[in-house]
């Protein structure tokens, strides 16, 4: 299967985020758990499910992804427009950090 | 301007204090997002692909400058120092914070504005022509109508669940600047030489995955009887409208499953039941809500003075930008001002806080107080002396405001589309970008003449695609963002719904695929006729053979 990171926004300030492998949250996806077997996306899934039952992010969601070198890339045109912000405003969203 | 009374502000600020507790329980965990979710959207605050969004009602596009000066305040302190004005007469912020959601509603609040209804399936806000109370060619100021109708649908208990989304646009101007053919219900003020002033009711329009030109539901109805006839309306749609398939679900499938005969019965029905009814109305509340839109005191000053003429003969940009950006006024001596908000390069609607506080601080000097927001995402300064034209082009001009292309082709309505909107399938705003370089020459834009483009991002429409002269959908075509393109749609008196001209477009085709849609009217059209005449006379033929070859 294609390999998957786990999207989501913050609660309190709505920012795209990405489910790390210390269990934590970041907006950079080359820092998300990239799950490769069916197993491992059931375990990611479980833990987003825990962080949105403890109002850390909402809309938790599976994203396949493309490693590229070195880099962790969305596969799909919407979701790499989320990760980086706006096409037409480069200074705004993940991308301006 | 409408000013709100005790029970207005009693209702907006109990509003933001039962949002304020929701807020906080939502942020403690005591809601969950399930349930919170509705309660946002009550209030307008969404969730879109980079953040939070939050969607502000401007009822029938009528702003004070401190309304004005308080959005550019919240853009600059709680957002990204910037607002998206919407083809719905909104405003929408990008990148809120949950937790500044309260305090920013209850900013709102203190100058009599919301965000209520803005989402869900309930009555929005209701649009208006963006020059009413100002158009030389207006019956009489329909906005004492749309605040009418806004404060019967204000949380209306009865329509609160509708099957989905309503929208209500009103007119009293021949030319119909506020598509409300392509409304839920589109009103029409006029008057008839036997009956008197009246409305035509319009029922059923809309646009989104299947477009319909509205139809006349009643040619003539006395206004004192309009509310009535809008609940009986919504009565029939509430009861019969469809719920079980979102797609369905609009007044237009109901109107169209029944047949307008059968659902114009059933209306009449139940209006014949009410209309004598509570809802009837007195002509002293016109009277009461008739004062708020008194007109400003006009003075009566000079039509046009010679060095009106002599800075139009030494500044052709000051001249492109009165051919263009400029209405006839019914006062003597006035001018209508549109400020486009689409400079060659920027994206279609937004406006950063300066340009806000400029364009209220203009209003405040040059047109007594007033802005308007168009469904053309433009503003418009409503009653501007002539003789003050100039001076505003001036100091537009210096804030980046002063584009000369109200109502040509670069004044395209672009939505947010896949830069900003969960929804969307491919991206809006490049586009228009790509088309307005294009056609980066102020004379080639004059030359043309009038041209409506309208761009949306998906098949739900909010860029008017369907209404425009040049209408541009995105879709998704296996992961790649392709355009389908669309000629001979209209937005005004004329409503029509454009035709797909064949297989769509990667994003540099489509711009080619537009200038040749261009080329081939310029070659053709006979002398001064318009874009829109043209493609009525020659029909699509010769466009898909410019697009597509002969085959
Ligand atoms: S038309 Fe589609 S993409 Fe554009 S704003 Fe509306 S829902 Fe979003």
């Amino acid at each position: 299967m294609s390999e998957h990171i786990i999207t989501a926004n913050n609660l309190r300030d709505g920012r795209v985020v990405y489910l790390t492998r210390d269990e934590g949250w970041s907006n950079n996806p080359d820092k998300a758990w990239v799950a490769a077997t069916p197993e491992e996306v059931a375990r990611l899934s479980g833990m987003a499910g825990l962080a949105a039952a403890a109002n850390v992010v909402v809309g938790a969601e599976l994203i396949p992804v493309i490693k590229e070198a070195g880099h962790v890339r969305p596969a799909r045109n919407r979701e790499l427009i989320r990760a980086l912000g706006p096409t037409v405003r480069t200074d705004l969203g993940n991308q301006a950090v | 301007m409408y000013a709100y009374d005790a029970y207005d502000h009693a209702l907006v600020r109990e509003r933001v204090n039962e949002f304020r507790g929701q807020v906080k329980r939502r942020l403690s965990g005591d809601l969950t997002e399930e349930e919170f979710r509705p309660l946002r959207l009550m209030n307008g605050l969404y969730l879109q692909l980079h953040a939070y969004m939050l969607r502000v009602a401007i009822p029938y596009g009528t702003l004070s400058s401190k309304q004005l000066t308080t959005l550019a305040h919240i853009a600059r302190v709680y957002d990204k120092g910037y607002g998206h004005f919407t083809t719905r007469q909104n405003l929408q912020y990008n990148w809120p914070k949950l937790e500044d959601a309260p305090d920013i509603l209850a900013e709102l609040a203190a100058v009599e504005m919301h965000a209520i209804q803005t989402s869900g399936n309930t009555i929005r806000n209701v649009t208006a022509d963006h020059f009413a109370g100002a158009a030389a060619d207006e019956v009489e100021d329909p906005r004492p109508w749309a605040e009418l109708i806004r404060q019967w649908s204000t949380l209306h208990p009865e329509f609160s669940f509708l099957p989905r989304k309503f929208k209500i646009a009103v007119t009293a101007s021949p030319h119909d600047r506020a598509a409300v053919r392509f409304h839920d219900i589109g009103l029409i003020l006029y008057n008839d030489p036997e009956k008197g002033r009246g409305f035509e009711v319009i029922a059923g329009g809309g646009m989104g995955r299947t477009p319909f030109v509205g139809p006349t539901i009643r040619k003539y109805l006395q206004p004192e009887h309009l509310l009535s006839y809008l609940e009986a309306i919504l009565r029939i749609y509430n009861e019969w409208g469809r719920r079980d398939n979102i797609y369905k679900a609009r007044i237009k499938i109901l109107v169209h499953e029944f047949g307008m005969d059968k659902f114009r019965h059933a209306v009449e029905e139940e209006w014949q039941r009410i209309k004598d009814g509570p809802l009837q109305f007195a002509a002293e509340e016109e009277v009461r809500i008739r004062e708020h839109f008194s007109p400003p005191a006009f003075e009566d000053v000079a039509l046009s003075s010679e060095q009106d003429e002599k800075a139009m003969a030494e500044n052709p940009d000051f001249a492109a930008w009165v051919k263009a950006n400029i209405h006839p006024h019914k006062a003597r001596g006035y001018a209508i001002a549109t400020i486009s908000l689409k400079p060659h390069g920027g994206i279609p609607g937004d406006a950063t806080a300066d340009q806000m506080e400029t364009v209220a601080d203009l209003g405040k000097l040059y047109s007594f107080d007033e802005i308007r927001v168009t469904h053309e995402q433009n503003l418009v300064l409503p009653h501007v002396r002539k003789a003050d034209l100039f001076a505003l082009w001036t100091i537009l001009s210096h804030h980046g405001l002063a584009s000369a292309n109200a109502g040509l082709l670069t004044d395209i309505i672009a939505c947010p589309g896949l830069d900003y909107c969960s929804l969307a399938n491919a991206r809006s705003i490049p586009l228009a970008q790509k088309i307005a370089a294009r056609f980066d020459d102020l004379k080639r834009l004059h030359h043309i003449g009038p041209l409506k483009i309208k761009i949306s991002g998906c098949i739900n429409a909010c860029g008017h695609h369907h209404a425009g002269h040049i209408g541009i959908l995105g879709v998704d075509k296996k992961g790649e963002e392709r355009y389908q393109l669309m000629l001979g749609g209209s937005g005004a008196e004329d409503a029509t719904i454009g035709q797909i001209t064949g297989p769509g477009f990667d994003e540099e085709g489509i711009v080619d695929a537009v200038e040749t849609v261009v080329n081939t009217y310029l070659h053709r059209r006979s002398e001064g006729e318009e874009f829109l005449t043209a493609y009525r006379r020659l029909g699509p033929g010769p466009f898909k053979e410019a697009l597509y070859g002969a085959r």
